[in-house]
């Protein structure tokens, strides 16, 4: 049986500050090495000052992943040289004296499969590694120290996967997670990471590190899968290493510097004293908590929205959130449609989301005039994408696109006694066959461009056709 | 000028107008110019203190608000960070290295009108009792030149005793500041783990240190203690203590408060002489009315072993980020990938610094780590719960802060072990998390004798008033210089 385990590392980009200084958590857009003071920089005589709302942060993602959170955590120095940590030595934490990290064992449930979560915990990223130049001769290394001291949460699972699909599907659940918690934004470039560990049957374990996104990391354990079972095949020893994700050549290569071999020498880190969180901060947390994806989901299905679109409306934090500040009783049902049918075309990238002017007002509006037959849900498509776009009132959208229903009765049955005297066979037809009405309908709506409302018109045919 | 006064006496002739902060600052600068070639106290000079010093005597007359310090000359250990300057750890590894940030002591000072007139020397990086570790050269001891002014902090404990500053910041570790104190006939205060922030002091082994002021007099350490002691956001460790006036009530008496005599700290090993000053003070502390009883703290005869343990775990942490990537000393990166470079710029590090940072690789590891730096751990808490169990029974622990006389320059620095048996009786203090101080009490042949009183943590205070009563019982000869 294959089994595949999973460190995901998500950076807490929603943070104010990083993990032990008051520079910016989110460092994107700073200019190199412009995100850093003498704490994240490790200067002589600088301490370490924990962010509290990061350990916060972090038992909250603990809590909605069903850890358990123990009331005293603990950090660690974890010892090894490398030129992207200032220091020589990152802080983490570690379970060696008790469950002393910010979260324990947990699970998601990824359909019908229940994937356990070892622990959680919280540490500080490196800085990001710069290479220049080509041949191993000019190759010169460029440290950016912006990313130094970041916030990240790791999230151990136990090796609970068997196939690279099943990665994809539990990484979109947890992203979505993430993004409803408001801890992190997991479309930020890098915000998000994950190595992973693969093992075949009778095989040994292999870590595939440095798998730049979640497409890759796919492709990755794909291809890891098929190098040890064509081993295998040929009778050759799977050997437990490290290996690396090339992604220019798309392989795993192996690691040879024996990670597996350092000895990171972990100790307590003494700059932080045990940090207790006291039962009532943790009851606090569990009442701030933002509802779950999948209690949302089960009210959503509640105003007779179907499961799937329930399902797409309640993991999608942007959609969810404008349908939350949109929606009544009476409209859920068009809204959640308009959103998870014409919004997604419109508003799938961060870009366009960001530059939506769309308000809750907007959708409200014009899932109210779709009820009432005011516009016809032709028209509200176009009626949304100008909203999109500009932003202008749903009223003056409507006069301005000429988009407005005809309502008024005996302008239609103007319209109607024409078309009757065009469809003569059509009109015997159904007076024969009531059934067949619907062909006489779908001209009215050609003559009118859509706007006859459906209810008016099928209501003066039948009339006329009695 | 009499610059021999102490910073309360500073302080009151500024106040009353009978010394210029300007003139005292530089008659002190004219004396470190004239003495500190043959004393090396100093590692680097603050060539704008006079000026410094004429704008608090300007603010002074024109009425404005002055601090509490009234631009007192203080000297700080060369592992304390100053804006703007060089902050070597008496290190060749930070040979250039310049502080862009000021210490949260320094700040403090900074606001109460101190004059920091220089960085002194010391035992690179805090490690060793002797200033001979400095990569720059030894301190002398001002009582006699051939002689040791103990360590790390020797520098500061030399600048107090040569008067070439009134007050001095240095750190402790296992007994750095009270070591040089008791060898230079000064006052060394290593308060409760936690009182002072370290924000700013080069970690060496962060879990037990502490910044302490070395002095003149037991009011002088409990004035500088008022200036800089108190919680800082910039250090998770610090203990919130702020408002306590460690002055008001120093004078108070200590009759009837029970003192332990360490068996573990008077025996075997203790030089004749030390030990007959110990017994002095002992009938001098009873005269005073306070009742003294020998106990044992049996974990000492672990404790050394336990110190360097722990301390080269943590220094072998705290130094690994001296690789000289982002700041150090000039050596250029051409011709290197990373492992070679940094192998080859960390020997820049001296033999103490390099032995500690091998031991402190060994110790922790996989495989090794049961057997030294868990049971090292485990001496710290069994210590920790002994001197607890004292401190329920007595209010102060006695014993010498050295248990030999200032040796010769040289005399042992080829033996570290011997070096390392040295602060056997200040290492207990720093493991325990307890405030200890080391009083000036005796003098053997020209070299000086401290006793050392240790308190239950956050007892400061009291520490200090036990201090001044012993204090008082003593009148020592003037150092020859």
């Amino acid at each position: 049986m294959t089994m595949i385990g999973l460190e995901i590392h998500c950076q807490l980009t929603n943070l104010n500050s990083k993990l032990f200084c008051s520079c910016k958590a989110n460092y994107r857009g700073c200019e190199i090495n412009e995100n850093i003071c003498p704490v994240c920089m490790g200067l002589p005589g600088s301490l370490p000052r924990l962010n509290q709302e990061a350990v916060k942060k972090a038992t909250m993602i603990a809590m909605a992943l069903n850890c358990s959170t123990p009331q005293r955590i603990a950090f660690f120095r974890k010892n090894y040289f490398y030129p992207d940590s200032p220091k020589n030595f990152q802080i983490t934490q570690l379970n060696i004296y008790g469950d002393t990290s910010v979260g324990g064992a947990g699970s998601i449930t990824v359909g019908d499969k229940k994937i356990r979560i070892t622990r959680i915990q919280l540490e500080e990223d490196p800085g990001r590694l710069i290479y220049e130049g080509s041949s191993s001769k000019n190759l010169i290394t460029l440290v950016d120290y912006n990313r130094a001291g970041t916030p990240l949460v790791e999230i151990v699972t136990e090796p609970d996967f068997e196939t690279p699909k099943e990665l994809r599907i539990f990484l979109n659940i947890l992203s979505d997670i993430l993004a409803n918690l408001a801890v992190t934004d997991p479309t930020l470039e890098g915000a998000m990471k994950a190595d992973a560990n693969v093992s075949i049957e009778g095989g040994n374990k292999v870590e595939i590190k440095n798998i730049g996104s979640f497409h890759d990391l796919e492709k990755a354990v794909h291809y890891e899968i098929t190098r040890q079972s064509s081993l295998q095949s040929r009778r050759r020893e799977i050997i437990q290493e490290t290996r690396h994700w090339d992604e220019k050549r798309k392989i795993t290569v192996s690691a040879r510097s024996k990670e597996e071999d350092l000895d990171y020498r972990y100790f307590l880190e003494g700059d932080i004293p045990w940090v207790r969180i006291e039962s009532d901060i943790q009851t606090e947390l569990q009442t701030k908590m933002p509802e779950s994806i999948s209690s949302k989901k089960e009210r959503y299905t509640k105003y007779g929205i179907t499961s799937q679109v329930a399902d797409v409306l309640s993991s999608d934090k942007y959609y969810s959130d404008l349908f939350e500040r949109s929606h009544t009783e009476s409209n859920a049902k068009e809204i959640a449609n308009i959103i998870t049918t014409d919004l997604m075309g419109l508003a799938d990238t961060k870009e366009r989301r960001l530059a939506s002017k769309l308000g809750a007002g907007h959708l409200r509006d014009l899932a109210d005039s779709v009820l009432s037959g005011a516009i016809s849900r032709n028209s509200a498509k176009d009626a949304l994408y100008d909203m999109v776009k500009t932003g202008r009132e749903l009223g003056d959208v409507i006069v301005s696109l000429n988009l407005g229903n005809i309502l008024d009765k005996p302008k239609l049955t103007e319209i109607i006694l024409q078309v009757l005297s065009e469809e003569s066979q059509a009109v015997e037809q159904a007076k024969s066959n009531p059934e067949t009405v619907h062909y006489l309908v779908g001209k009215v709506m050609k003559k009118t461009g859509g706007k006859a409302d459906p209810q008016l018109t099928l209501e003066i045919l039948e009339a006329k056709l009695a | 000028m009499n610059l021999k006064i102490s910073a309360l006496e500073y302080v009151q002739g500024v106040k009353n107008g009978d010394i210029s902060a300007e003139d005292f600052v530089a008659q002190t600068m004219d004396r470190i110019k004239s003495i500190d070639n043959n004393l090396c106290a100093f590692l680097s000079i603050n060539a704008d203190a006079v000026i410094q010093a004429r704008e608090i005597d300007k603010k002074i007359k024109s009425g404005k608000k002055v601090g509490d310090c009234f631009g007192m000359p203080v000297s700080i250990k060369d592992n304390i960070c100053i804006k703007d300057s060089k902050t070597t750890c008496a290190s060749k590894m930070l040979e250039n290295y310049i502080s862009p940030y000021d210490a949260t002591v320094i700040k403090r000072l900074r606001q109460q009108d101190a004059i920091f007139v220089g960085k002194t020397n010391m035992d690179e990086f805090a490690m060793g009792f002797t200033t001979e570790f400095s990569a720059y050269g030894p301190s002398k001891n001002p009582w006699n030149q051939d002689y040791v002014p103990g360590g790390s902090s020797g520098g500061s404990a030399v600048s107090v005793g040569a008067f070439e500053c009134v007050a001095s910041l240095g750190s402790d570790t296992g007994g750095s500041v009270r070591n040089p104190a008791s060898f230079c006939s000064a006052v060394g205060y290593k308060p409760t783990y936690g009182l002072i922030s370290r924000y700013g002091l080069v970690s060496y082994a962060n879990s037990i240190e502490q910044i302490g002021p070395i002095c003149r007099t037991v009011k002088d350490a409990a004035f500088m203690l008022n200036m800089i002691s108190g919680v800082d956001s910039n250090d998770n460790t610090t203990i919130d203590s702020r408002g306590t006036d460690y002055l008001q009530d120093i004078e108070c008496d200590i009759e009837g408060k029970k003192i332990g005599i360490v068996k573990e700290m008077t025996g075997e090993g203790t030089d004749p002489a030390v030990l007959s000053a110990t017994k002095d003070a002992i009938s001098k502390l009873e005269g005073l009315g306070a009742i003294c009883e020998e106990v044992s703290v049996g974990m000492t005869k672990y404790s050394v072993a336990a110190y360097y343990t722990i301390t080269a775990t943590e220094a072998g942490s705290n130094l690994a980020r001296y690789d000289n990537l982002r700041y150090g000393y000039d050596f250029p990166l051409e011709g290197y990938e990373y492992n070679s470079y940094i192998a080859k710029a960390r020997r820049n590090f001296g033999p103490e610094v390099t032995r500690r940072i091998i031991i402190g690789g060994f110790v922790p590891s996989a495989g090794h780590a049961g057997r030294y730096f868990l049971k090292a751990l485990k001496v710290k808490s069994k210590l920790t719960k002994e001197v607890n169990e004292l401190f329920k029974r007595f209010d102060f622990l006695v014993s010498p802060t050295v248990p030999v006389l200032p040796f010769k320059l040289g005399e042992k620095i080829d033996d570290p072990v011997s070096l390392l048996a040295i602060d056997i009786n200040t290492v207990t203090a720093n493991l325990t998390a307890k405030p200890a101080v080391s009083v000036p009490f005796s003098n053997h042949n020209g070299l000086p004798i401290g006793i050392q009183l240790m308190a239950d943590s956050l007892q400061d205070k009291s520490l200090l008033q036990a201090a001044y009563a012993l204090e008082q019982t003593v009148s020592l000869p003037e150092v020859p210089i």
